[in-house]
């Protein structure tokens, strides 16, 4: 830490003196500061994704490896975007394996049993997607509001209620009928939400999504940037917020070009040209994949979950919870409302999870969703979620989320066993955190 | 404590004290009792505030005074008592009450959430919001200018309160307080944690917004703040009020006096004032 970082309560601070000039660079440093943060995060995956490339012989950045690892960062990766606000708000949630289990279950049955056969509507019904999945998210939202009520006005702390979840909901799969059978096959639409070269949108609709991502990055930063220059606030120098929307739509139209590089497999394309009557071009009919639904559902739940968690009272409120809980209490806030709230935000993102995991899976087992608490917690801690409660980001959680399974699809691809995994992945998590937690110890004072 | 008596001369005696200002009350605390448990922390207490007034709270550790506030701030509602506005009877259940009545409170221990920055926690609880979006930029331009009233060194908007210096921090807390027009202050050791320049800076702004009209309630284990800033001192003991009186009609001395012993000036006897020296 240099002197010029320490903030000189009550000197001089005009501008021209040597004092100001310091106090200058040491802003600078700290707006920089933020971003090595997130900036490590991403260097670390560059080496993960690089080593893995050169160990594999270079199948790792391969279109086809890179779109597969966003369909299966996508379940855990929507469920941590939930985590960060519980485990800021200092509680922990460990029956969201679960949850996603009893939840996943229950929207197969309601499509594949319930409706078709109890209410006798028959399979192929258009709305039946529409129904499971909304009976899905209210029992998500319900389960979490159970279990956050307990914690919030019960006073049992979040670790035993949820820990209690665990079993309970897990052992709740084998009481809804069917003697826990697998329940198969889900609705040809549900079926979409877990992606699949099937469920995802196409070359052409991505790169309409793409230039909308792009479109809203500038506008986001220049009107941001009137904001504060209405207000005669310091902005960011011209040269740094072009940066930042020149590299924003860089990684953007980036991703989308990987994406629609991944074309259907050859039989697939076959069949399509012959149902459409397309005479196939030598080498095969080539058709872009496009982003896969589950990872448009995970872009969309990340701006929600960022807007709700930096934009909007319910976050602030989270976030000074996890500050200083007293603080929160005087300032009016009402805690408990707020965890109760948090935690059936994390029941509807687990359901959202749940339906992702049905429809890749084309149906529910009762293993649905084990451990899976154990990966979103994981992606959360690795994004520099802190369990001191009150510090944590959404866009750190996903990124957090795709560290792990990048590590687990690298590792699978190089026929490294499951148990050795396991010992990788654990090493992982406890490193990442102790490093960061010796790196916030010497910055922050 | 950090007392430090000075030898005089007999104590003068002082009856109750009338209260400076003329008219009603701003603020009239009957009769407030609460227990923690079997113990008697506030026990039939009564004190009131007027427009304009300091007035100072002393008594030793456990006193009852940081309780009898937390009382009136809504913080830990009274056990029972009344509890009265302009005359009014109200009742303060939460600290979102109290507020509505305009009293506002700056904490002992500050009650700054942390990972928050300045304009965060000037508004904590009260945030203003543009379409139901916080509106960060006006928040923060309207802590600019309070804060440029109070401390105009103050530049660090941005960053979270925990990397501020005590000064720094305890500004913030006294800026949440006065930003929203509080018409009753309530301080609870507020230059406990400042160094010498800054507590003159409290202590002017004590005295500006007294001349402006607010009641303040002023706690303070320094008895030479609570001699210099208050117009009335009252004093606890084991949760019960020894005596309030009039600043001008005492000395330093019996006011120590009262808080060590718990006894009225006159009350108190030769033998006992040897023993305190």
């Amino acid at each position: 830490m240099s002197e010029a970082t320490r903030a000189p309560g009550g000197t001089d601070l005009r501008p021209g003196t040597v004092r100001f000039a310091l106090q200058r660079i040491g802003s600078l440093f700290q707006l920089l500061e933020l971003d090595t943060r997130l900036l490590g995060m991403i260097g670390a995956l560059i080496v993960i994704w690089v080593g893995f490339n050169i160990m594999s012989e270079g199948s790792f950045l391969t279109p086809r490896n890179l779109w597969n690892l966003s369909v299966q960062t996508s379940s855990i990766a929507i469920m941590a975007t939930g985590m960060v606000l519980i485990i800021v708000s200092r509680n922990i949630d460990l029956s969201v394996g679960s949850m996603l289990g009893l939840v996943g279950y229950t929207m197969a049955l309601v499509q594949t049993i319930w409706i078709p056969t109890y209410l006798g509507f028959g399979h192929g019904q258009p709305w039946i997607w529409i129904v499971a999945l909304a009976v899905g998210i209210i029992l998500g939202a319900l389960i979490g509001a159970f279990q956050g009520s307990i914690v919030a006005y019960g006073g049992v702390p979040s670790f035993i209620v949820t820990l209690g979840g665990l079993l309970v909901w897990r052992g709740l799969i084998f009481r809804l009928g069917e003697q826990g059978q697998t329940i198969t096959p889900t609705d040809s639409t549900f079926h979409l939400i877990g992606g699949g070269p099937i469920g995802s949108i196409g070359g052409v609709p991505s790169w309409i999504v793409g230039i909308v991502a792009c479109v809203a990055i500038v506008y986001l930063l220049v009107s941001s940037r009137r904001r504060r220059q209405k207000y005669g606030f310091p902005v960011r120098p011209v040269w740094a917020a072009v940066t930042l929307g020149v590299v924003g739509c860089a990684i953007v139209l980036g991703a989308v070009w990987v994406a629609n590089s991944y074309p259907w497999p050859p039989a697939l394309a076959t069949r399509y040209a012959v149902e459409h009557n397309i005479t196939e071009p030598p080498g095969g009919l080539i058709i872009p994949t496009g982003i896969a639904y589950p990872v448009l559902i995970m872009i969309g739940v990340t701006i929600v979950m960022t807007y709700m968690a930096t934009r909007r009272r319910f976050g602030r409120y989270v976030y000074a919870i996890g500050g200083n809980p007293d603080a929160a209490e005087l300032g009016g806030i009402n805690v408990k409302r707020t965890i109760v709230s948090t935690y059936i935000v994390i029941g509807i993102l687990v359901a959202i999870s749940a339906a992702i995991q049905v429809g890749r899976l084309n149906g529910a087992v009762t293993g649905l969703g084990v451990q899976n608490e154990l990966d979103v917690i994981a992606a959360a801690v690795i994004g520099g979620t802190s369990f001191a409660g009150g510090i944590g980001t959404i866009p750190g959680a996903i990124l957090g989320a795709v560290v792990m399974q990048s590590l687990r699809s690298g590792m699978l691809l190089l026929n490294v066993d499951s148990p050795t995994q396991d010992i990788v992945l654990g090493i992982v998590l406890v490193g990442a955190v102790g490093l960061d937690a010796v790196l916030r110890r010497r910055t922050s004072r | 404590m950090t007392v430090n008596p000075e030898p005089t001369g007999n104590p003068a005696p002082a009856g109750d004290a009338a209260p400076a200002a003329s008219g009603s009350p701003l603020v009239e605390m009957r009769d407030i009792r609460i227990a923690f448990g079997g113990v008697h922390a506030v026990d039939g207490v009564t004190v009131d505030l007027h427009p304009g007034e300091v007035v100072g709270l002393v008594g030793g550790n456990g006193a009852g005074k940081s309780t009898l506030m937390r009382a009136l701030s809504g913080a830990r509602p009274p056990d029972s008592g009344q509890i009265s506005v302009d005359g009014k009877p109200v009742t303060i259940g939460n600290p979102r009450d109290a507020k509505t009545y305009g009293i506002e409170t700056i904490y002992q221990t500050l009650a700054l959430a942390d990972n928050i920055d300045a304009p965060g926690n000037l508004f904590l609880g009260r945030e203003l919001t543009r379409l139901g979006n916080l509106d960060d930029s006006a928040m923060e331009d309207a802590t600019r200018k309070v804060m440029g009233r109070l401390n105009p060194n103050f530049k660090r908007f941005k960053t979270p309160v925990k990397s501020l210096s005590g000064g720094q921090r305890q500004s913030v807390a006294i800026a949440r307080a006065v930003h929203f027009n509080a018409r009753i202050l309530i301080m609870d050791e507020p230059t406990a944690a400042l160094g010498p320049a800054e507590t003159e800076q409290v202590r002017e702004l004590i005295r500006q917004l007294r001349s402006e009209g607010l009641g303040i309630f002023l706690i303070s284990h320094d008895i030479h703040d609570v001699f210099d800033l208050s117009d009335r001192i009252s004093v606890m003991y084991h949760g019960k009020i020894v005596g309030t009186v009039n600043r001008a009609d005492v000395t330093t001395d019996d006011v120590l006096a009262m808080i060590i012993l718990g006894k009225r000036p006159e009350q108190i006897s030769e033998t006992e004032l040897a023993q305190l020296h």
